[in-house]
């Protein structure tokens, strides 16, 4: 996995609450493979109309937030389904960073698993960066996981994102290999839950 | 004497097989189950060259894809096809029991997961779909996980999780007639809000709680994630017991007996401690309907949907503003004065035996105006709704009665809702393009689904159940 340690880039306000994963990337999208790649159908519904054509005020279609690696949302980003590939989607459209007042609690485990980091400011917060970059969609902005801190011009804002988290992003860390240094302690585990629990293994039919 | 504990307290106990320093602990999967969406996870397994740790608690159901109509005559889209046939041959070759498209067991994985028996109390239970949450009816702790969690429960039957925080839902109180598991949920949701149980494992208690069927309290478990919670949960008790009783993969004789001891020490203890509380009074409830694009916009049926020019909050407003012109609805409008286009009654939230008959009950010698599709959770379900008679009731009544699987919950098999089109829905989940691109779904229970479409508009289903048994 890509580690996250710090990134500096433009930001793209999309701060309407709520905008779950069916919106992220819409369910008749889910047959696609990865190699296919799911940037190009990030927030499809909300970026094109029925015919086909792009919402010219959507602000991922404004020229001006083109390459964007930020992304600024609303409360509760990413709630709804557990679909991986709403990750995907944001993660091969470009975005390396969500910044929120809150997310969905598996999009958000499924986001430090592909190296998209979710970072927790509040209400206030979030209104002023969406404001700085709706004034200025050049400005940069400057993530930096290790500090937490988001820098904005000359404001500097704290944010939020549980330890577990940081930690897997700024090491890159593969949870499977991890899992593998673990043997020892899984197999001592089973071997007495299985005494423990005799019940809990599928009855035999 | 050691701390008291709640229920999720004595489940992670149960299962944490080691702590990092910085919190994060590894947990014992006792089930996994897997459905056609999970095809990324077993990509990412074979790409590491990998196979599957314990074949024997991992199950697989054809749900999401498969389809409601014609199913004998095989699938006509390629790319659906494909997507079945994918699951079937990673379930071959992963040595894991198949619920396919032709097993008489088949249906959705979250109705077939307690019928076999294979969901139980004190279980760890994931699955790649977000309702994963309804298993917590059985006092297990059950949760939705995205692909790569799927990859790592393959290959090593166990997850990293960070410990949620621990909140109680109390509903106390007896329901009037008319109001069911689904309006408890929903007026659960208009309450703490669509991300109110963010980062909580939720329990419910209460006296209107225990007094709900497992039937019911899976509909509630599993409404926990659209309140934000990746779980939600309910103390087992003598109804969880009666429920898996005989059930195939359910322990026998002693082991049962084991369990069912094992099982009765999961309730919270008297005196622990919740992060938060919450608690709702059992006989304020009403039928509840859904009136916008987020279950947090519930309402009583008797009601009005909001006007944004009298929001205080601007950007609560202008939420408004976009949902009801998404929906259709002209602010202010009653909603028993809105006309809906067709009905849905099915999904993981409300296709269980239980939900068919509360429809039926309402639907008996009456006919919709509008058409609608009724798809059964299970085709077990099926089967036994066959034999009751109530297919007979739905098909009188003009509805299609056809075969399970999540169907126009999510619509990727085909069964959509046009665009445009106002559908009255047993389902879970009211967003945007939710049942098909351009699609309004207002959610409510099996049997105000069934007030709906002898209506035409969405209803009061308390006058239609005057001399009729609920």
């Amino acid at each position: 996995m890509e580690k996250f340690v710090r990134l500096t880039a433009k930001a793209c306000p999309l701060m309407m609450p709520n905008l779950n994963t069916d919106q992220i990337l819409p369910a008749r999208y889910l047959k696609w493979s990865r190699a296919k790649g799911l940037g190009a159908v990030l927030f499809q519904d909300l970026r094109f109309d029925g015919d086909g054509n792009a919402r010219a005020d959507f602000p991922l279609n404004q020229p001006c937030w083109r390459g964007a690696r930020i992304l600024l949302a609303g409360r509760n980003f990413g709630g709804g389904s557990s679909r991986e590939a709403a990750v995907y989607a944001a993660y091969d459209h470009g975005f390396r960073c969500v910044i929120a007042p809150s997310f969905g609690d598996i999009f958000a485990q499924n986001a430090v698993k592909n190296g998209l980091l979710t970072a927790v400011v509040s209400e206030t917060d979030i209104a002023e960066l969406a404001a700085a970059v709706t004034s200025d969609p050049e400005r940069l902005i400057t993530v930096d996981l290790d500090r937490q801190t988001i820098t904005c011009g000359d404001r500097s804002y704290f944010f939020a994102i549980d330890s577990i988290s940081r930690n897997q992003l700024i090491n890159g860390w593969d949870d499977v290999d991890l899992t593998e240094s673990y043997r020892d302690q899984i197999l001592a585990f089973t071997a007495e839950d299985r005494i423990r629990r005799p019940w809990a293994a599928p009855a035999r039919r | 004497m050691s701390e008291p504990r709640t229920l999720i307290d004595k489940l992670w106990a149960a299962h944490e097989i080691t702590r990092r320093e910085d919190g994060a602990a590894l947990l014992w999967v006792d089930r996994h189950y897997v459905h056609e969406g999970s095809f990324h996870a077993f990509s990412q397994m074979k790409a590491r060259g990998r196979e599957i740790a314990e074949p024997e608690l991992t199950f697989g159901v054809a749900d999401h894809y498969v389809p409601t109509r014609g199913r004998a005559a095989g699938i006509a889209d390629p790319e659906i096809a494909a997507m079945v046939r994918n699951l079937e041959a990673n379930a071959a070759e992963s040595h894991i029991t198949l619920f396919g498209l032709h097993d008489p067991r088949q249906g959705i994985v979250h109705v077939v997961g307690p019928e076999q028996g294979l969901t139980l109390p004190g279980l760890l239970i994931v699955c790649g779909d977000s309702h994963t949450s309804t298993h917590g009816a059985f006092g297990a702790y059950a949760f939705g996980i995205g692909a790569s969690e799927v990859a790592h429960v393959l290959m090593t039957q166990t997850l990293w999780q960070r410990k949620p925080k621990r909140m109680r839902i109390t509903v106390e109180g007896k329901t009037t007639p008319g109001v069911v598991a689904k309006d408890i949920a929903l007026a659960i949701i208009a309450h703490i809000g669509a991300n109110g149980a963010q980062g909580h494992a939720i329990e419910f208690a209460g006296s209107a709680i225990a007094a709900l069927s497992m039937e019911g309290r899976m509909t509630l478990c599993n409404m926990s994630i659209e309140a934000g919670g990746r779980c939600g949960m309910v103390a087992p008790d003598a109804t969880t017991i009666a429920y898996l009783t005989g059930r195939s993969y359910a322990p026998k004789d002693a082991d049962f007996e084991r369990a069912v001891e094992a099982w009765a020490a999961l309730a919270s203890d008297a005196s622990a401690a919740f992060d938060r509380e919450v608690t709702l009074d059992a006989g304020t409830i009403v039928p509840m309907v859904t009136w916008g694009t987020t279950p947090d916009d519930a309402l009583p049926v008797d009601g009005r949907v909001p006007d944004p020019a009298r929001e205080a909050d601007e950007a609560r407003a202008q939420y408004m503003r976009l949902a009801l012109d998404y929906m259709g609805i002209a602010p202010s409008t009653k909603l028993t004065d809105i006309a809906i286009d067709r009905v849905f009654i099915g999904s993981c939230t409300n296709a269980r035996i239980e939900d068919l008959r509360a429809a039926a009950a309402v639907l008996a010698g009456r006919v919709s105006k509008v058409p609608g599709l009724v798809s059964p959770g299970s085709s077990l379900v099926k089967r036994q709704a066959e034999e009751e008679g109530l297919d007979r009731i739905f098909r009188d009544a003009g509805l299609e009665w056809a075969d399970s699987g999540c169907s126009m919950c999510v619509g990727i098999n085909g069964d959509i809702v046009p665009a445009g089109e106002r559908c009255a829905s047993t389902t879970n989940r009211n967003f945007r393009g939710r049942q098909g691109r351009g699609s309004r779904t207002h959610l409510m229970s099996p049997a105000m689904v069934a007030a709906a479409a002898v209506s035409g508009y969405l209803a009061d289903v308390r006058p239609l159940l005057v001399g009729r048994k609920p």
